[in-house]
């Protein structure tokens, strides 16, 4: 900045007389609220101020309740100036709507501004408001048109958008720039709170980005921006567009005037940025429209100011946000460099947040600036470290997350601040989750992780997530890979704590004293040579302390109450329980109760708390003894009593978002969410299936969400556990090889260091060689918190299953997948496409799709279902339960000259030999593997055969298939797996729907018997037969749904999926809309249909 | 997204506030005295911007006249950083002629950021609506 410049500023606050200085002299003598800042800035305390300003306030009040007021705009002021400091000044808010609608200009926008700082959106003044903006909407004065329009873009009564809605669109043909921008504005907060009110104005928005001056076609970026956001792929036909806007700002020509230090409209340039980022996301074609404007962008912003560094960053973030072109990574990858290095400290942080942006992307690039990102962690100032702590948490690997988890721990002895401490605590305790132990390499071990918790535990205290020790003891009840670990581990906590509770337990917080107390009410027999007395009598004394919450008091009860044997040990049991038998706290008094009675009886005390259940007793307690009604059934009373009553028929939320959405796009959010279905209790759910319906029912109404499915009826399920194989996957072993080590030690040679002292510069070294590793590797993407949310975050015990599991490595912790570019070309191809046949998608798509799915996980094959080996030449296919999915491995050696299609077929399953199937598609290969697909339709079901061929020369000992559903198979295998793991999933496929034939009785009972329903209107169509039958047959042809009767204006639908599963539709016209009624046994079919009858509807 | 812009003196009184997302006025002199302690304990030296609950500040001292704007994370520290420094250029320009005011400091700031949104940094165009009432008021 300019010298000059600096200098005009630091006069400013004097200038605007905003202090106490000697500046405020200018201030007007006259001014009433020069007076009053000043009378506020010579009290000294919060109470004389407080006096003053009532006092101050209740003359406003009396001035303006007098008739003739030519103060008004003064007091105003006052007001305003009061309300600020946080005195409600409610008896002015209608003078300020009065003032708004009276006075003159200047008195009208003080009345206006008044307005909107005291109301908010939802205020019932605001009402009164609305009749003067109307009035000024149709002033003459552009002054007043304009104030009204400021008015309207800051706040307005939602419903009364109507009424002002063709004024502000007739505005938008105004003459003047100036108008036609508040317009805009205007129309965009609209959308803000009601899109739908200008759903029907979107290509008067089109207008306004082609508007001829600059300032307007600014103010419709902000729609556009926020509408790209919600659904980016309704707008990629604007992409060139926006291209060429941003080359022309980019290119400097726009007026003069909307330069910022001879910077062409930067904050143009960065809204701009956004939207390209947003449009080519996962887009490879729309991207490459803007790769040149974002090399010039890159290229341009040379000049050493501020503002260009704030757009570069900008331009950074969309480089690596679009789909990757090197030259361009390239150039960013520079740019970052330039901003972490600068000796400036605030584009140092700016370039540590792009370097935290980035790496997400790209882990090597943190290798590049290793020791700038050292030297940043010793940094003075905590913002810098707190920054540089958030890049370390996104490239942790098993290698490196003891030194982080170290680093992080160090930053949260220091830190004082508790939303940092929540937030770092809640990372440290993922970190630690994630990599609990690893014995396949230097990796943090129980002790690590115990006393890594401890920290967490005691730093964190009572503030942090209450998820955070629920999951610590989930975790150490269901124990990792081996039994004998497991008991180490659990040693460890034991004497951990034992240790703890002999030193100071008063300084530990609550929910610390609670996991102890857990803890050692459970595992404290592991330890032989400790006495059960003792251990009583160190949680006994918990019970004295004076900072004790009851709740603590009731877990240290419980953990009592577990303990409880032998002589010495009922003696201390029966004295607490005298001591809290008679508690005021009811369920201490409970606990002390059980305390007293189980000390006494201890056959009874061991049926009912059984040694080394664990957390699992509770659950089995569930799953045994609870009944649930999941569906809720015993309310369909009430309910329809409701509904007779008049009220609105439950519609579940995705349903609900779509309507607020509107009609135009569909929201496809709900899929997004459900489609995250963990591999394992896939596998889980699969080997249970008699627990299917009830358990996620159970979810519903327990809250399970987030426990695994472990327990069933028959007791544990066991899990398989993903078995890797290096030879024959291509995955990178996680271990660095010396070459890599190579190479990022090249790569610290290279980086210079600030200030290199020989000792120092050797500690970073090796700090930075503890804190990269891994790195180098690709294998360290797929340990990049990358992963899909729902990722296991930690190994299971894998109990009934072979001791290979537990030699096994655990590789791939998390799949780098794009769902949303595949996902949203998914939902795309298929429920636009208006194949009206059977077959809704022919194979030659759903293979394309496959292998974009395959090509997306960089031919990564992902574990999960693991194919019976060893004697490959008897190749029998695994069936996955119900035959839904068949993998086929063909012998090892193919002829070469055989032709491929012929000789995977041969390979085919006998049953299947029979049913036609479709080409046989070739995925993807590498030097080992080849993958093909195709599928056969049968009457009751999909199957996708996947062919797996070894083409290596060496025998396949162990094959490994993972099938991501939602992302690799699309809708139809995707509903398929739904239906294995009885989750009906929100998608049913027209391919899985067949109809069923009732009869009307039939129909009546069944509809009387299901009890999941949904009701929907829906549009009817009508091609010049009678609507209802023109409509019903669509859906019947579309969706194979059996039409049972019509009957006058109402008529009866039924379908099943596949073989089972029936779902059946009441229609009825209704006031021009089909209403329809949809019950089923499971839920949310009827949702799931709807949706497809929706989209039947819609498509046709 | 802006989430407030505060201008407050050296002794951690408030100037002007402007909220773009709802807070409570009970909850708001807190707020600001946070907020104020926030950006008063940080040196010369140190970075613009700082943590502060789950949204960023950004400040800019102009002599004893701390300019302070609350940022989701999401939003381009630097930008809003040179932003203050627009809105203080712009101020410079109009009250080279006037005397300060809170309502025309307001009336400006509403003409550059809306809901959380910058919407106009050309300042001959955030001075035209003001400097029109001014004319009607002088004439």
């Amino acid at each position: 900045m300019s010298d000059v410049v600096e200098k005009t500023l630091t006069a400013l606050p004097s200038l605007l007389s905003l202090d106490s200085q000697p500046g405020s002299a200018k201030l007007s003598s006259t001014s009433k609220l020069g007076n009053l800042i000043r009378g506020i800035t010579e009290l000294t305390s919060k109470h004389e101020e407080e006096k003053l300003i009532q006092c101050e306030l209740s003359s406003i009040k009396e001035q303006v309740s007098s008739p003739n007021t030519t103060m008004m705009k003064e007091l105003m002021v006052r007001t305003i100036y009061c309300e600020m400091l946080g005195y409600e000044a409610s008896f002015s808010y209608i003078h300020a709507i009065k003032l708004a609608q009276q006075g003159s200009v200047l008195e009208k926008r003080v009345g206006y501004l008044a307005v909107s700082l005291f109301l908010n959106e939802s205020h019932e003044l605001l009402l009164l408001l609305v009749n003067t903006v109307l009035k000024d909407l149709q002033s003459t004065n552009l002054i007043e048109v304009c104030m009204a329009l400021t008015v309207v873009s800051q706040m307005f009564p939602k419903d009364m958008i109507p009424a002002i809605l063709p004024l502000v669109e007739e505005k938008l043909n105004h003459p003047k720039e100036i108008i036609r921008r508040k317009a805009v504005l205007a129309l965009y907060k609209f959308y803000l709170i009601a899109p739908n009110q200008v759903q029907h104005i979107h290509n008067k928005f089109r207008k306004a980005l082609c508007d001829k001056d600059p300032g307007v076609m600014t103010a419709s970026l902000h729609i556009y921006l926020q509408m790209i956001q919600e659904n980016p792929e309704g707008y990629k036909d604007l992409t060139a567009s926006f291209v060429t806007i941003l080359k022309q700002v980019v290119g400097g020509k726009l007026p003069m005037d909307f330069n910022y230090h001879s910077v062409p409209a930067p904050w143009l340039q960065i809204q701009l940025l956004r939207i390209l980022s947003l449009l080519g996301k996962n887009d490879q074609s729309t991207s490459e429209i803007m790769h040149e404007v974002l090399d010039e962008s890159l290229r341009r912003a040379e000049m050493n100011h501020n503002i260009t560094y704030a757009i570069l960053y900008e331009c950074v973030k969309c480089v690596y946000t679009i789909h990757p072109k090197s030259e361009l990574l390239e150039k960013a990858a520079k740019c970052i460099g330039n901003f972490v290095l600068s000796p400036k400290i605030n584009l140092k942080y700016l370039g540590l947040k792009a370097l935290t942006y980035v790496v997400q992307q790209d882990p090597k690039l943190a290798l590049q600036h290793q020791m700038t990102i050292i030297e940043c962690l010793d940094h003075p100032d905590l913002i810098i470290k707190r920054e540089t702590l958030e890049l370390l948490f996104r490239i942790t690997n098993a290698q490196n997350v003891t030194v982080i988890v170290e680093k992080m721990l160090e930053f949260l002895r220091i830190s004082k601040d508790d939303h940092t401490t929540i937030d770092l605590v809640g990372k440290v305790a993922e970190l630690a989750e994630k990599y609990p132990s690893n014995h396949y390499t230097y990796a943090p071990d129980n002790e690590w992780f115990i006393e890594t918790m401890n920290t967490v535990f005691s730093v964190g205290g009572d503030m942090m997530q209450p998820d955070i020790p629920n999951s610590f003891l989930k975790l150490l009840s269901e124990g990792f890979d081996s039994v004998e670990e497991d008991r180490k581990l659990r040693l460890f906590a034991v004497n951990s704590y034992i240790s703890l509770l002999r030193g100071e337990p008063g300084k530990l917080p609550q929910r610390f004293l609670q996991v102890i107390s857990w803890v050692l009410g459970e595992y404290s027999h592991l330890r032989a040579d400790l006495e059960p007395a003792l251990v009583l009598r160190l949680l006994a004394k918990l019970l004295d302390m004076k900072n004790c919450s009851s709740e603590t008091k009731s877990w240290v009860l419980t953990a009592m109450t577990k303990l409880c044997e032998g002589g010495s040990g009922v003696s201390v049991a029966q004295q607490v329980s005298e001591t809290y038998g008679s508690s005021l706290d009811t369920v201490l008094r409970q606990r002390a109760q059980e305390l007293q009675h189980l000390s006494q009886d201890s056959e009874l005390r061991a049926r009912v708390l059984p040694r080394g259940a664990g957390l699992d007793r509770s659950l089995t307690y569930c799953h045994n003894l609870v009944q649930v009604d999941s569906s809720l059934s015993f309310l369909d009373g009430f309910v329809s009593e409701a509904l007779a009553a008049g009220a609105a028929p439950y519609k579940p939320p995705h349903q609900r978002q779509e309507e607020l959405a509107g009609t135009k796009a569909l929201s496809l959010e709900p899929y997004g969410l459900s489609l995250p279905i963990s591999m394992s209790s896939c596998i889980t759910d699969r080997q249970s299936p008699t627990l299917l319906s009830m358990s996620s029912g159970l979810s519903a109404t327990l809250k399970l969400d987030g426990v695994k499915r472990v327990w069933g009826r028959e007791g544990y399920l066991s899990q398989k556990e993903p078995v890797e194989e290096p030879a024959q996957v291509e995955v990178p072993s996680p271990l660095r090889s010396p070459s890599q080590q190579g190479e990022a030690d090249s790569f610290h040679s290279q980086t210079p260091s600030l200030t290199p002292t020989p000792e120092s510069d050797q500690e970073k070294q090796q700090l930075a060689s503890s804190l990269f590793v891994g790195l180098g590797s690709q294998s360290s993407v797929c340990l990049m918190g990358k992963s899909e949310p729902t990722t296991q975050r930690f190994r299971r015990k894998a109990k009934g299953h072979s001791t290979a599991s537990s030699t096994s490595e655990q590789v791939s912790n998390s799949v780098i997948s794009p769902p949303s570019t595949v996902d949203n070309l998914l939902c795309n191809n298929l429920l636009d496409s208006n194949i009206t046949s059977e077959l809704a998608v022919s194979s030659p798509q759903l293979t394309s799709r496959l292998s974009q799915g395959l090509a997306a996980t960089n031919g990564t094959c992902d574990t999960d279902t693991e194919l019976p080996e060893s004697d490959r030449k008897e190749s029998k296919p695994a069936v996955i339960r119900d035959s839904y999915v068949v993998a086929a491995d063909p012998a090892p050696h193919e002829d070469p000259d055989r032709p491929k299609d012929l000789a995977l077929s041969s390979h085919l399953p006998a049953e299947l030999s029979e049913l036609s199937h479709s080409e046989i598609t070739h995925l993807c290969t590498n030097q080992n593997l080849e993958l093909s697909v195709c599928h056969v339709q049968k009457e009751d079901s999909l199957l996708l055969i996947v062919f797996i061929s070894n083409s290596s020369d060496s025998a396949v000992q162990q094959i490994l298939v993972c099938l991501f559903s939602g992302v690799l198979f699309g809708e139809e295998a995707f509903t398929c797996w739904c239906d294995v793991v009885g989750i009906v999933s929100l998608l049913i496929s027209r391919v899985c729907c067949r109809p069923l034939t009732v009869s009307t009785e039939e129909y009546g009972t069944m509809w009387l018997a299901f009890s999941h329903d949904t009701k929907q209107n829906l549009t009817l169509i009508s091609d010049g037969q009678e609507p209802l039958t023109a409509t019903l047959n669509v859906l019947k042809r579309r969706l194979q749904l059996h039409v049972v009767e019509i009957i006058g204006m109402e008529g009866i639908v039924a379908c099943r999926l596949l073989q089972d599963q029936p779902c059946l539709m009441h229609c009825r016209v209704h006031a021009g809309t089909l209403a329809v009624w949809l019950r089923s046994p499971i839920p949310d079919l009827p949702d799931c249909l709807i949706y497809h009858c929706q989209r039947a509807l819609q498509g046709h | 997204m802006i989430q407030f812009v505060l201008m407050v003196n050296r002794q951690g009184q408030t100037r002007l506030s402007r909220y773009y997302q709802s807070v409570a006025l009970n909850r708001r002199a807190a707020l600001e005295a946070d907020v104020v302690r926030c950006c008063l304990s940080r040196k010369k030296d140190q970075c613009s911007f700082v943590e502060y609950k789950d949204f960023k500040l950004v400040y800019r001292q102009y002599a004893a006249l701390y300019i302070v704007v609350g940022v989701t994370d999401s939003e381009n520290e630097l930008s809003i950083y040179e932003l203050v420094h627009n809105f203080v250029e712009v101020l410079d320009k109009y009250f080279s002629r006037i005397m300060f005011n809170l309502d025309r400091v307001h009336v400006i700031l509403d003409e550059m950021i809306q809901n959380g949104h910058i919407v106009e940094t050309n300042k001959s165009r955030i001075l035209a609506p003001l400097s029109a009432i001014d004319k009607m008021a002088d004439s």
